[in-house]
Protein backbone atom coordinates (compact mmCIF):
# COMPACT_ATOMS: atom_id res chain seq x y z
CA UNK A 1 0.00 0.00 0.00
CA UNK A 2 1.97 2.92 -1.27
CA UNK A 3 0.58 6.40 -1.14
CA UNK A 4 3.09 8.93 -2.34
CA UNK A 5 1.96 12.48 -1.64
CA UNK A 6 3.65 15.64 -2.82
CA UNK A 7 4.63 17.82 0.12
CA UNK A 8 5.27 21.53 -0.30
CA UNK A 9 6.37 24.18 2.17
CA UNK A 10 4.70 27.56 1.66
CA UNK A 11 6.65 30.19 3.56
CA UNK A 12 6.70 33.94 3.87
CA UNK A 13 10.21 35.27 4.40
CA UNK A 14 10.78 38.75 5.74
CA UNK A 15 8.57 41.34 7.31
CA UNK A 16 5.41 41.30 5.18
CA UNK A 17 2.33 42.32 7.10
CA UNK A 18 -0.20 40.03 5.48
CA UNK A 19 -0.33 36.62 3.91
CA UNK A 20 -3.56 36.55 2.01
CA UNK A 21 -2.00 35.56 -1.31
CA UNK A 22 0.07 32.82 0.29
CA UNK A 23 -3.03 31.43 1.96
CA UNK A 24 -4.98 31.40 -1.29
CA UNK A 25 -2.16 29.46 -2.95
CA UNK A 26 -1.88 27.10 0.04
CA UNK A 27 -5.57 26.29 -0.10
CA UNK A 28 -5.56 25.86 -3.87
CA UNK A 29 -2.66 23.43 -3.68
CA UNK A 30 -4.43 21.46 -0.97
CA UNK A 31 -7.41 21.24 -3.32
CA UNK A 32 -5.05 20.02 -6.01
CA UNK A 33 -4.16 17.11 -3.74
CA UNK A 34 -0.88 18.31 -2.22
CA UNK A 35 0.12 18.26 1.43
CA UNK A 36 0.88 21.89 2.18
CA UNK A 37 2.95 22.84 5.21
CA UNK A 38 2.08 26.41 6.01
CA UNK A 39 4.22 28.32 8.47
CA UNK A 40 2.79 31.82 8.65
CA UNK A 41 4.39 35.24 8.57
CA UNK A 42 7.87 36.56 9.32
CA UNK A 43 10.02 33.54 8.60
CA UNK A 44 13.78 33.92 8.64
CA UNK A 45 15.82 32.07 5.99
CA UNK A 46 17.09 29.78 8.77
CA UNK A 47 13.54 28.87 9.81
CA UNK A 48 12.54 28.12 6.23
CA UNK A 49 15.54 25.90 5.49
CA UNK A 50 15.22 23.97 8.75
CA UNK A 51 11.48 23.45 8.23
CA UNK A 52 12.11 22.17 4.69
CA UNK A 53 14.56 19.68 6.17
CA UNK A 54 12.34 18.42 8.99
CA UNK A 55 9.25 18.15 6.82
CA UNK A 56 11.19 16.53 3.94
CA UNK A 57 9.29 18.54 1.38
CA UNK A 58 9.44 18.03 -2.39
CA UNK A 59 9.19 21.77 -3.10
CA UNK A 60 9.47 25.13 -1.38
CA UNK A 61 7.20 28.03 -2.31
CA UNK A 62 8.23 31.51 -1.14
CA UNK A 63 5.82 34.41 -1.09
CA UNK A 64 7.11 37.93 -0.64
CA UNK A 65 5.64 41.40 -0.98
CA UNK A 66 8.18 43.58 0.77
CA UNK A 67 10.76 43.86 -2.00
CA UNK A 68 13.48 42.13 -0.03
CA UNK A 69 13.58 39.11 -2.32
CA UNK A 70 16.99 39.90 -3.82
CA UNK A 71 18.49 39.73 -0.32
CA UNK A 72 16.42 36.94 1.21
CA UNK A 73 16.15 34.44 -1.65
CA UNK A 74 19.91 33.91 -2.17
CA UNK A 75 20.30 33.37 1.56
CA UNK A 76 17.51 30.75 1.59
CA UNK A 77 18.97 28.97 -1.46
CA UNK A 78 22.39 28.93 0.16
CA UNK A 79 21.06 27.48 3.43
CA UNK A 80 19.11 24.80 1.57
CA UNK A 81 22.31 23.91 -0.26
CA UNK A 82 24.24 23.69 3.00
CA UNK A 83 21.69 21.31 4.44
CA UNK A 84 21.93 19.03 1.43
CA UNK A 85 18.57 20.21 0.08
CA UNK A 86 19.93 21.95 -3.00
CA UNK A 87 17.93 19.69 -5.31
CA UNK A 88 14.55 20.88 -3.99
CA UNK A 89 12.86 23.17 -6.53
CA UNK A 90 12.09 26.62 -5.08
CA UNK A 91 9.19 28.67 -6.46
CA UNK A 92 8.55 32.34 -5.80
CA UNK A 93 5.46 34.48 -5.82
CA UNK A 94 4.23 37.88 -4.67
CA UNK A 95 5.41 41.27 -5.85
CA UNK A 96 8.53 40.77 -7.93
CA UNK A 97 9.55 43.31 -10.61
CA UNK A 98 9.96 41.87 -14.12
CA UNK A 99 13.61 42.85 -14.33
CA UNK A 100 14.42 40.71 -11.30
CA UNK A 101 12.92 37.55 -12.74
CA UNK A 102 15.87 36.53 -14.97
CA UNK A 103 18.26 37.22 -12.09
CA UNK A 104 16.23 35.02 -9.76
CA UNK A 105 16.11 32.26 -12.37
CA UNK A 106 19.85 32.48 -12.75
CA UNK A 107 20.15 32.16 -8.99
CA UNK A 108 18.25 28.88 -9.08
CA UNK A 109 14.62 29.83 -8.46
CA UNK A 110 12.63 27.36 -10.57
CA UNK A 111 9.61 29.53 -11.25
CA UNK A 112 8.33 33.04 -10.53
CA UNK A 113 4.62 33.77 -10.28
CA UNK A 114 3.39 37.34 -10.03
CA UNK A 115 -0.04 38.79 -9.29
CA UNK A 116 -2.72 37.50 -11.63
CA UNK A 117 -1.26 34.00 -11.91
CA UNK A 118 -4.04 31.44 -11.69
CA UNK A 119 -3.67 28.80 -9.04
CA UNK A 120 -4.12 26.16 -11.75
CA UNK A 121 -1.04 27.50 -13.48
CA UNK A 122 0.96 27.00 -10.30
CA UNK A 123 -0.37 23.48 -9.73
CA UNK A 124 0.42 22.60 -13.35
CA UNK A 125 3.94 24.02 -13.05
CA UNK A 126 4.52 21.93 -9.92
CA UNK A 127 3.41 18.76 -11.67
CA UNK A 128 5.74 19.44 -14.60
CA UNK A 129 8.67 20.32 -12.34
CA UNK A 130 8.35 17.15 -10.29
CA UNK A 131 7.97 15.01 -13.39
CA UNK A 132 11.29 16.29 -14.65
CA UNK A 133 13.05 15.69 -11.35
CA UNK B 1 21.22 -0.08 6.64
CA UNK B 2 22.90 3.19 5.93
CA UNK B 3 20.00 5.56 6.52
CA UNK B 4 19.21 4.03 9.92
CA UNK B 5 22.86 4.32 10.92
CA UNK B 6 22.82 7.98 10.01
CA UNK B 7 19.63 8.44 12.06
CA UNK B 8 21.23 6.79 15.07
CA UNK B 9 24.21 9.10 14.68
CA UNK B 10 21.82 12.04 15.06
CA UNK B 11 21.43 13.02 11.39
CA UNK B 12 18.21 15.03 11.18
CA UNK B 13 17.97 14.82 7.42
CA UNK B 14 18.08 11.02 7.66
CA UNK B 15 15.30 11.14 10.25
CA UNK B 16 13.13 13.24 7.95
CA UNK B 17 13.79 10.94 4.97
CA UNK B 18 12.96 7.86 7.04
CA UNK B 19 9.66 9.37 8.11
CA UNK B 20 8.68 9.95 4.48
CA UNK B 21 9.70 6.42 3.50
CA UNK B 22 7.50 4.98 6.23
CA UNK B 23 4.63 7.29 5.43
CA UNK B 24 4.67 6.78 1.67
CA UNK B 25 5.35 3.13 1.31
CA UNK B 26 4.23 0.69 3.96
CA UNK B 27 6.18 -2.11 2.31
CA UNK B 28 9.38 -0.38 3.49
CA UNK B 29 8.34 -0.30 7.12
CA UNK B 30 9.23 -3.90 8.08
CA UNK B 31 12.80 -3.55 6.82
CA UNK B 32 13.32 -0.17 8.50
CA UNK B 33 11.71 -1.12 11.80
CA UNK B 34 13.86 -4.26 11.96
CA UNK B 35 16.88 -1.98 11.95
CA UNK B 36 15.71 0.71 14.35
CA UNK B 37 13.18 -0.82 16.75
CA UNK B 38 15.80 -1.96 19.24
CA UNK B 39 16.91 1.67 19.55
CA UNK B 40 13.50 2.88 20.68
CA UNK B 41 11.71 2.80 24.02
CA UNK B 42 13.58 5.64 25.65
CA UNK B 43 11.17 8.55 25.05
CA UNK B 44 8.21 9.72 27.10
CA UNK B 45 5.33 9.92 24.62
CA UNK B 46 2.73 12.57 25.45
CA UNK B 47 -0.53 12.84 23.52
CA UNK B 48 -2.29 16.20 23.34
CA UNK B 49 -5.93 16.23 22.31
CA UNK B 50 -8.95 18.52 22.55
CA UNK B 51 -11.44 20.39 20.38
CA UNK B 52 -10.22 22.69 17.59
CA UNK B 53 -9.46 26.15 18.89
CA UNK B 54 -8.57 25.12 22.42
CA UNK B 55 -4.95 26.10 21.81
CA UNK B 56 -3.22 22.74 21.52
CA UNK B 57 -0.39 23.93 19.25
CA UNK B 58 0.38 27.00 21.36
CA UNK B 59 0.34 24.85 24.48
CA UNK B 60 2.71 22.28 22.96
CA UNK B 61 5.00 25.11 21.90
CA UNK B 62 5.12 26.63 25.40
CA UNK B 63 5.63 23.27 27.11
CA UNK B 64 8.45 22.51 24.66
CA UNK B 65 10.26 25.76 25.47
CA UNK B 66 10.16 24.91 29.16
CA UNK B 67 11.32 21.34 28.66
CA UNK B 68 14.16 22.55 26.42
CA UNK B 69 15.23 24.94 29.17
CA UNK B 70 15.58 21.88 31.38
CA UNK B 71 17.93 20.38 28.80
CA UNK B 72 15.79 17.63 27.30
CA UNK B 73 15.28 17.12 23.57
CA UNK B 74 11.76 17.26 22.21
CA UNK B 75 9.97 15.75 19.22
CA UNK B 76 6.59 16.95 18.00
CA UNK B 77 4.28 15.10 15.63
CA UNK B 78 1.38 17.37 14.65
CA UNK B 79 -1.50 15.68 12.85
CA UNK B 80 -4.01 17.55 10.66
CA UNK B 81 -6.79 16.14 8.54
CA UNK B 82 -6.52 15.11 4.91
CA UNK B 83 -9.32 16.51 2.77
CA UNK B 84 -11.58 13.61 1.81
CA UNK B 85 -12.35 15.41 -1.46
CA UNK B 86 -8.93 16.25 -2.87
CA UNK B 87 -6.65 14.00 -0.85
CA UNK B 88 -4.59 17.10 -0.06
CA UNK B 89 -4.05 18.69 3.34
CA UNK B 90 -3.23 22.05 4.87
CA UNK B 91 -0.80 21.44 7.72
CA UNK B 92 -0.68 24.60 9.81
CA UNK B 93 0.38 23.66 13.31
CA UNK B 94 3.83 25.12 12.79
CA UNK B 95 2.36 28.63 12.69
CA UNK B 96 2.09 28.46 16.49
CA UNK B 97 5.49 26.85 16.90
CA UNK B 98 7.68 29.29 15.00
CA UNK B 99 10.06 29.99 17.85
CA UNK B 100 10.99 26.31 17.97
CA UNK B 101 11.89 25.89 14.33
CA UNK B 102 15.58 26.73 14.61
CA UNK B 103 16.25 24.96 17.91
CA UNK B 104 18.41 21.94 17.11
CA UNK B 105 17.01 20.10 20.11
CA UNK B 106 13.49 20.17 18.66
CA UNK B 107 12.23 18.18 15.69
CA UNK B 108 8.74 18.94 14.38
CA UNK B 109 6.95 16.85 11.81
CA UNK B 110 3.54 17.67 10.36
CA UNK B 111 1.44 14.72 9.26
CA UNK B 112 -1.80 14.44 7.34
CA UNK B 113 -4.25 11.73 8.38
CA UNK B 114 -4.35 10.31 4.83
CA UNK B 115 -7.74 8.75 5.31
CA UNK B 116 -7.36 7.25 8.75
CA UNK B 117 -9.90 8.13 11.40
CA UNK B 118 -9.39 8.39 15.11
CA UNK B 119 -7.30 11.56 15.15
CA UNK B 120 -3.94 10.08 14.10
CA UNK B 121 -2.36 9.03 10.82
CA UNK B 122 -1.61 5.38 10.09
CA UNK B 123 2.12 5.95 10.28
CA UNK B 124 2.10 8.20 13.37
CA UNK B 125 3.33 5.44 15.67
CA UNK B 126 6.27 4.64 13.41
CA UNK B 127 7.19 8.31 12.96
CA UNK B 128 7.27 8.58 16.76
CA UNK B 129 9.69 5.64 16.80
CA UNK B 130 12.01 7.46 14.42
CA UNK B 131 12.04 10.48 16.78
CA UNK B 132 12.63 8.14 19.70
CA UNK B 133 15.61 6.56 17.92
CA UNK B 134 16.91 10.03 17.03
CA UNK B 135 17.20 10.58 20.77
CA UNK B 136 14.33 12.92 21.57
CA UNK B 137 13.54 12.56 25.30
CA UNK B 138 9.94 13.68 25.15
CA UNK B 139 7.67 13.35 22.13
CA UNK B 140 4.39 15.21 21.79
CA UNK B 141 1.69 13.86 19.49
CA UNK B 142 -0.84 16.55 18.73
CA UNK B 143 -4.06 15.02 17.39
CA UNK B 144 -6.39 16.40 14.77
CA UNK B 145 -8.71 17.70 17.45
CA UNK B 146 -11.99 16.83 15.84
CA UNK B 147 -13.24 16.20 19.34
CA UNK B 148 -15.20 13.04 19.49
CA UNK B 149 -13.17 10.26 17.95
CA UNK B 150 -9.80 10.72 19.52
CA UNK B 151 -9.40 7.72 21.76
CA UNK B 152 -6.70 6.24 19.53
CA UNK B 153 -4.22 8.59 21.17
CA UNK B 154 -4.56 6.63 24.42
CA UNK B 155 -2.90 3.67 22.75
CA UNK B 156 -0.20 5.71 21.08
CA UNK B 157 0.94 7.72 24.13
CA UNK B 158 2.09 7.13 27.71
CA UNK B 159 0.46 10.30 28.99
CA UNK B 160 -2.64 11.92 27.51
CA UNK B 161 -3.32 15.63 28.02
CA UNK B 162 -6.89 16.74 27.28
CA UNK B 163 -7.09 20.46 26.55
CA UNK B 164 -10.34 22.35 27.07
CA UNK B 165 -11.18 26.04 26.83
CA UNK B 166 -13.87 27.93 28.75
CA UNK B 167 -17.11 28.57 26.96
CA UNK B 168 -16.86 25.86 24.32
CA UNK B 169 -18.99 23.39 26.20
CA UNK B 170 -15.90 21.22 26.20
CA UNK B 171 -16.54 19.60 29.56
CA UNK B 172 -19.62 17.90 28.21
CA UNK B 173 -17.96 17.13 24.87
CA UNK B 174 -15.22 15.46 26.84
CA UNK B 175 -17.64 12.98 28.36
CA UNK B 176 -19.31 12.23 25.07
CA UNK B 177 -16.00 11.64 23.41
CA UNK B 178 -14.85 9.22 26.08
CA UNK B 179 -12.03 11.58 26.96
CA UNK B 180 -12.54 11.07 30.68
CA UNK B 181 -11.42 7.49 30.31
CA UNK B 182 -8.22 8.45 28.51
CA UNK B 183 -7.20 11.72 30.18
CA UNK B 184 -4.19 11.60 32.48
CA UNK B 185 -4.18 15.35 32.79
CA UNK B 186 -6.68 18.11 32.03
CA UNK B 187 -5.56 21.56 31.01
CA UNK B 188 -8.07 24.39 31.07
CA UNK B 189 -6.38 26.70 28.58
CA UNK B 190 -7.27 30.37 28.01
CA UNK B 191 -7.91 30.47 31.74
CA UNK B 192 -7.97 34.27 31.74
CA UNK B 193 -11.38 34.08 30.08
CA UNK B 194 -14.66 34.11 31.83
CA UNK B 195 -15.88 30.69 32.79
CA UNK B 196 -12.46 29.17 33.55
CA UNK B 197 -13.27 28.54 37.22
CA UNK B 198 -16.58 27.02 36.20
CA UNK B 199 -14.84 24.70 33.76
CA UNK B 200 -12.43 23.55 36.47
CA UNK B 201 -15.30 22.94 38.89
CA UNK B 202 -17.31 21.01 36.32
CA UNK B 203 -14.33 18.85 35.40
CA UNK B 204 -13.67 18.17 39.08
CA UNK B 205 -17.25 17.14 39.66
CA UNK B 206 -17.30 14.95 36.56
CA UNK B 207 -14.02 13.35 37.58
CA UNK B 208 -15.51 12.43 40.95
CA UNK B 209 -18.34 10.70 39.13
CA UNK B 210 -16.15 9.01 36.56
CA UNK B 211 -13.25 7.94 38.73
CA UNK B 212 -13.16 4.16 38.76
CA UNK B 213 -12.97 2.36 42.11
CA UNK B 214 -9.39 1.80 43.25
CA UNK B 215 -7.91 4.10 40.60
CA UNK B 216 -4.65 5.43 41.97
CA UNK B 217 -4.07 8.31 39.56
CA UNK B 218 -6.49 11.18 39.65
CA UNK B 219 -5.94 13.42 36.61
CA UNK B 220 -4.87 16.86 37.80
CA UNK B 221 -6.83 19.81 36.38
CA UNK B 222 -4.48 22.67 35.61
CA UNK B 223 -5.12 26.17 34.38
CA UNK B 224 -2.99 27.71 31.68
CA UNK B 225 -2.84 30.79 29.50
CA UNK B 226 -0.59 29.28 26.86
CA UNK B 227 -0.35 32.39 24.69
CA UNK B 228 1.23 34.28 27.64
CA UNK B 229 3.18 31.32 28.95
CA UNK B 230 1.26 31.24 32.23
CA UNK B 231 0.90 27.99 34.13
CA UNK B 232 3.45 26.18 31.96
CA UNK B 233 5.68 24.98 34.74
CA UNK B 234 2.88 23.23 36.63
CA UNK B 235 1.87 21.34 33.52
CA UNK B 236 5.46 20.24 32.80
CA UNK B 237 5.75 19.09 36.43
CA UNK B 238 2.49 17.16 36.11
CA UNK B 239 3.76 15.43 32.94
CA UNK B 240 6.88 14.32 34.79
CA UNK B 241 4.75 13.34 37.77
CA UNK B 242 2.62 11.11 35.60
CA UNK B 243 5.68 9.53 34.02
CA UNK B 244 6.96 8.76 37.53
CA UNK B 245 3.63 7.27 38.54
CA UNK B 246 3.57 5.06 35.43
CA UNK B 247 7.02 3.70 36.22
CA UNK B 248 6.40 3.09 39.89
CA UNK B 249 2.98 1.51 39.48
CA UNK B 250 3.96 -0.85 36.68
CA UNK B 251 1.51 0.95 34.40
CA UNK B 252 4.29 1.91 32.02
CA UNK B 253 4.99 -1.71 31.16
CA UNK B 254 1.29 -2.39 30.87
CA UNK B 255 0.72 0.51 28.50
CA UNK B 256 3.72 -0.42 26.40
CA UNK B 257 2.46 -3.98 26.16
CA UNK B 258 -1.03 -2.86 25.16
CA UNK B 259 0.45 -0.65 22.50
CA UNK B 260 2.52 -3.50 21.09
CA UNK B 261 -0.56 -5.73 21.02
CA UNK B 262 -2.52 -3.16 19.08
CA UNK B 263 0.34 -2.66 16.66
CA UNK B 264 0.77 -6.34 15.93
CA UNK B 265 -2.98 -6.76 15.50
CA UNK B 266 -3.09 -3.86 13.08
CA UNK B 267 -0.15 -5.18 11.07
CA UNK B 268 -1.81 -8.62 10.80
CA UNK B 269 -5.12 -7.09 9.75
CA UNK B 270 -3.49 -5.05 7.04
CA UNK B 271 -1.37 -7.93 5.81
CA UNK B 272 -4.31 -10.35 5.67
CA UNK B 273 -6.43 -7.79 3.93
CA UNK B 274 -3.73 -7.09 1.36
CA UNK B 275 -3.22 -10.80 0.71
CA UNK B 276 -6.94 -11.42 0.39
CA UNK B 277 -7.29 -8.67 -2.18
CA UNK B 278 -4.30 -9.90 -4.14
CA UNK B 279 -5.93 -13.32 -4.52
CA UNK B 280 -9.04 -11.96 -6.16
CA UNK B 281 -9.48 -11.94 -9.88
CA UNK B 282 -9.49 -8.66 -11.75
CA UNK B 283 -12.82 -6.93 -11.09
CA UNK B 284 -14.10 -9.61 -8.72
CA UNK B 285 -14.33 -7.22 -5.79
CA UNK B 286 -16.21 -4.59 -7.78
CA UNK B 287 -18.63 -7.20 -9.16
CA UNK B 288 -19.33 -8.47 -5.68
CA UNK B 289 -19.96 -4.96 -4.35
CA UNK B 290 -22.40 -4.33 -7.21
CA UNK B 291 -24.29 -7.51 -6.38
CA UNK B 292 -24.56 -6.34 -2.78
CA UNK B 293 -25.88 -2.99 -3.95
CA UNK B 294 -28.44 -4.78 -6.13
CA UNK B 295 -29.52 -6.85 -3.12
CA UNK B 296 -28.53 -10.10 -4.83
CA UNK B 297 -26.02 -10.85 -2.12
CA UNK B 298 -25.84 -9.78 1.52
CA UNK B 299 -22.60 -8.47 3.08
CA UNK B 300 -22.17 -11.46 5.41
CA UNK B 301 -22.53 -13.96 2.58
CA UNK B 302 -20.05 -11.95 0.54
CA UNK B 303 -17.50 -11.95 3.36
CA UNK B 304 -17.95 -15.68 3.86
CA UNK B 305 -17.39 -16.29 0.18
CA UNK B 306 -14.19 -14.24 0.18
CA UNK B 307 -12.89 -15.99 3.26
CA UNK B 308 -13.27 -19.36 1.54
CA UNK B 309 -10.10 -18.67 -0.39
CA UNK B 310 -8.18 -18.81 2.91
CA UNK B 311 -8.75 -22.52 3.46
CA UNK B 312 -8.78 -23.49 7.13
CA UNK B 313 -8.05 -19.98 8.36
CA UNK B 314 -11.23 -18.68 6.74
CA UNK B 315 -13.48 -21.26 8.36
CA UNK B 316 -15.30 -20.36 11.50
CA UNK B 317 -13.62 -22.03 14.47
Amino acid sequence: MAERKVRILIAKPGLDGHDRGAKVVARALRDAGLEVIYTGLRQTPEMIAETALQEDVDLVGLSILSGAHMTLFPRILKLLQEKGLGDIPVLAGGIIPDEDIPVLREMGIAGVFGPGTSTQEIAEFINQTLKRA
Amino acid sequence: MEIVERLLAGDRRAAARLMSLIENDTSQAPRLMAALYSHTGHAHIVGVTGSPGTGKSTLVSELTKKIRAQGEKVGIVAVDPTSPFSGGALLGDRIRMQELSTDEGVFIRSMATRGSLGGLARATGDVVKVLDALGQDLIFIETVGAGQSEVEIARAAHTVVVVVAPGLGDEIQAIKAGLFEIADLFVVNKADREGAEGAVATLNYLLDMNQAEGERWRPPILKMVAIRGEGVEAVVDALKGHRGYLKKSGQLELRNRERSEEEVKRIIEEALWGRLLSRLEEGEWERMMLRIADRELDPYAAAEKLLESWGDLGKEG
